[in-house]
């Protein structure tokens, strides 16, 4: 039972961050570009949420809110690659990891302005009570993020391989140059991805707030997410969803069992194994290129 | 404007273009020692910090300058060679030795890391160093019989040949010893730069196909290159030890790591200056920062996050506006001044770039 129990929170968090890892692969799939800033507009997300729901704040209904703060965070996405990241268009991946991390740091400078460093709490309908089932306790919201999870993945996944932008987008970040041939808007297509994973790091601060506390540090579990990713394979969507449910997982049964200390070193260390093993993730898609 | 008709490969690689610079550099060198008479203990101290971000600098440079591997996992290699060397020294080992040894061992264990890092490429080698970085922290914590855990160690007093030196007490000395190890490390990775290897180097960032193409070894160049940056960057870890007079597991936290990337993007990648101008910009921003707001708001009034906040703003608008760095900006200056008046707006505009990439689906 207590196995069973310690599985179920791990999948929870798992999906928190398989969503922020989402967010990470989407940018990755589309643009080739990596936001390492993915971590701090999950947070962002979920400040604007409290903002707008929160009766000291607005006091708007849930409901209302948690869509407005989802077109927020996407418009605020396609503003971003638009103002800032259109001008590395075409530099090397690690200009942008850098401007990521600066970008990083600065969001969370503006939050804790605005929101303060204090830790809040969303009044989030999803966060009330908790139900038994064969002797497991589960949160409402952690069924909710399993759910919402599950199916933002296969819905993303059908996007990018049935419909024509998501081909577009594919087609846009493994060659520029022949993209702009086949007569697709690349520009135009990179800032609707940005967009997208915005909404996605919206919906899953939304989730994570859901769950507990947020302060503007939140953000960091963007690291998390990332090892996530790296071990689910980077450009792979169910891939990051695995990714983040394997960390999620290994978490808590890590520090039920093995000794303090070396607990939270269990992720880290299982994307170094990953690294070193199997260098592009499990669900990999990269061949390397010949001479 | 001074021109160099190259005539031999010899005249290509020779340390200082000509007298001029030699000149320029010597009066430099002059300034910087006897500088403890001119100015009083707390800006030497401030200088003193700004030479060994520098250092840090230096090694990182090594690596994502030359050779254009990004780490985000030197602040690692920082507190390895910082805490190796202090080991050392409580062993018995006299500084002299203890010091390059810690450098030595630091190279080598990097060496050993690069090994398995290198297979990576751009994204996931800097992943993988982060990795590193985080897990530093934690392994610090769980070495505590060698490495006194959270509770930290502090850094003994330095002593060559009866000479002491210690941060508070001679604070000009220590400014010397930094002085010294900056200046042999900045002709070091000048004299590698001229070397066959530092042509592989700056190959291998280029283009690893042509690299290959011309019979480099890719993977050994890359190691290598990981082993002298991470020695350097242990020595300036050796001394932020020192400087710091204790320290423990948070001091070379990841903060540190993403700092130094930072740093040296703003100085300027793949060049000595841009090193210590970035050095400059990390020492000196957290004073500025601290005067300005209290002329402005007042003091007293503590806003968290506001360095690191104010510092990636910085760095958003170097990369959007001025990717080569303050050194970018400086040789752009300057060009402008030696061509005077013919300088071309688009002089130095670059090519249109489209990115390609490995995956293939």
């Amino acid at each position: 039972m207590e196995v069973l129990q310690l599985l179920v929170s791990g999948l929870a968090n798992g999906c928190v961050y398989g969503l922020i890892a989402l967010g990470f692969v989407l940018i990755y799939k589309a643009t080739e570009q990596v936001n390492f800033a993915q971590g701090d507009f999950m947070m962002l997300g979920a400040f604007i949420t409290l903002g707008l729901t929160n009766a000291h704040y607005m006091g708007l209904p849930f409901w209302v809110a948690a869509p407005l703060a989802i077109a927020i965070m996407a418009v605020l996405g396609y503003l971003l690659d638009f103002f800032v990241l259109r001008h590395l268009f075409g530099q090397s991946q690690t200009a942008v990891v850098i401007l990521t991390i600066a970008l990083g740091f600065v969001i969370r400078f503006i939050a804790g302005l605005i929101w303060t460093h204090e830790p809040q709490t969303l009044e989030s309908p999803l966060a009330i009570g908790d139900f038994h089932v064969a002797g497991v306790v589960l949160g409402m919201a952690d069924v909710a993020v399993i759910v919402v999870t599950v199916l933002l993945t296969f819905f993303l996944f059908q996007f990018f391989q049935r419909t024509k932008l998501g081909l577009a987008m594919q087609a846009a970040s493994q060659n520029q140059m022949a993209a702009y041939f086949m007569g697709i808007p690349v520009k135009r297509v990179q800032g609707m991805i940005w967009g997208l994973s915005g909404a996605v790091a919206a919906v899953a601060g939304i989730l994570f707030a859901s769950k507990g506390a947020i302060d503007p540090n939140a953000g960091l579990l963007g690291i998390k997410a990332f090892a996530a990713a790296v071990i689910g394979g980077f450009g792979s969507l169910p891939g990051a969803l695995m990714g983040g449910l394997i960390v999620g997982v290994i978490e808590p049964f890590a520090s039920r069992y093995f000794p303090a200390g070396y607990s939270q070193i269990a992720p880290y260390a299982l994307l170094l194994f990953v690294l070193v093993f199997r260098p592009h993730g499990l669900f990999s898609q990269v061949r390397t290129k010949k001479v | 404007m001074r021109i160099h008709f190259k005539t031999s490969y010899e005249h290509d690689i020779r340390l200082f273009p000509d007298w001029w610079s030699f000149f320029v550099y010597a009066i430099l060198i002059a300034i910087a020692v006897v500088l403890p008479w001119l100015i009083d203990d707390f800006f030497i101290g401030e200088v003193t910090n700004v030479l060994i971000w520098a250092i840090a600098g230096l090694g990182l440079m090594m690596l994502t300058g030359q050779t254009g591997q990004a780490s985000l996992g030197h602040a690692a290699f920082l507190a390895l060679g910082c805490y190796s060397c202090i080991i050392f020294m409580e062993q018995g080992l006299p500084f002299l030795i203890a010091f390059p040894a810690a450098g030595v061992l630091t190279g080598v264990i990097g060496t050993i890391i690069a090994i398995p890092a290198i297979r990576l490429h751009g994204i996931y080698l800097a992943i993988a160093t982060m990795a590193i970085s985080i897990l530093a922290d934690d392994i610090i914590v769980l070495m505590e019989p060698i490495t006194n855990g959270v509770s930290g160690k502090f850094a003994p007093v330095i002593n060559i040949f009866g000479i002491e030196i210690e941060r508070w007490t001679t604070p000009d000395r220590f400014y010397w010893l930094v002085l010294a190890v900056t200046i042999i490390c900045t002709l070091i990775y000048r004299n590698i730069l001229r070397s066959p290897l530092g042509r592989a180097f700056a190959a291998v960032r280029d283009s690893e196909v042509s690299a290959m193409a011309m019979g480099i070894h890719i993977s050994r160049t890359k190691a290598i290159a990981f082993g002298f940056s991470c020695a350097i960057t242990g020595l300036a870890g050796a001394l932020m030890g020192f400087f710091a007079g204790a320290f423990n597991n948070e001091t070379f936290s990841i903060v540190i790591s993403i700092t130094l990337l930072m740093m040296i993007v703003i100085g300027g990648l793949g060049s000595i200056h841009g090193a210590f101008f970035g050095a400059v910009v990390v020492a000196f921003l957290p004073q500025f920062l601290s005067i300005a707001k209290e002329t402005v708001i007042g003091g007293g009034v503590a806003i968290p996050g506001l360095e690191t906040g104010v510092f990636g703003m910085i760095l958003i608008l170097f990369i959007l506006f001025e990717p080569m760095g303050i050194y970018g900006r400086w040789m752009k200056i300057r060009i402008w001044f030696e061509l005077f008046p013919f300088a071309r707006k688009d002089m130095f505009k670059r090519q249109k770039s489209y990115l390609k990439t490995e995956r293939l689906r």
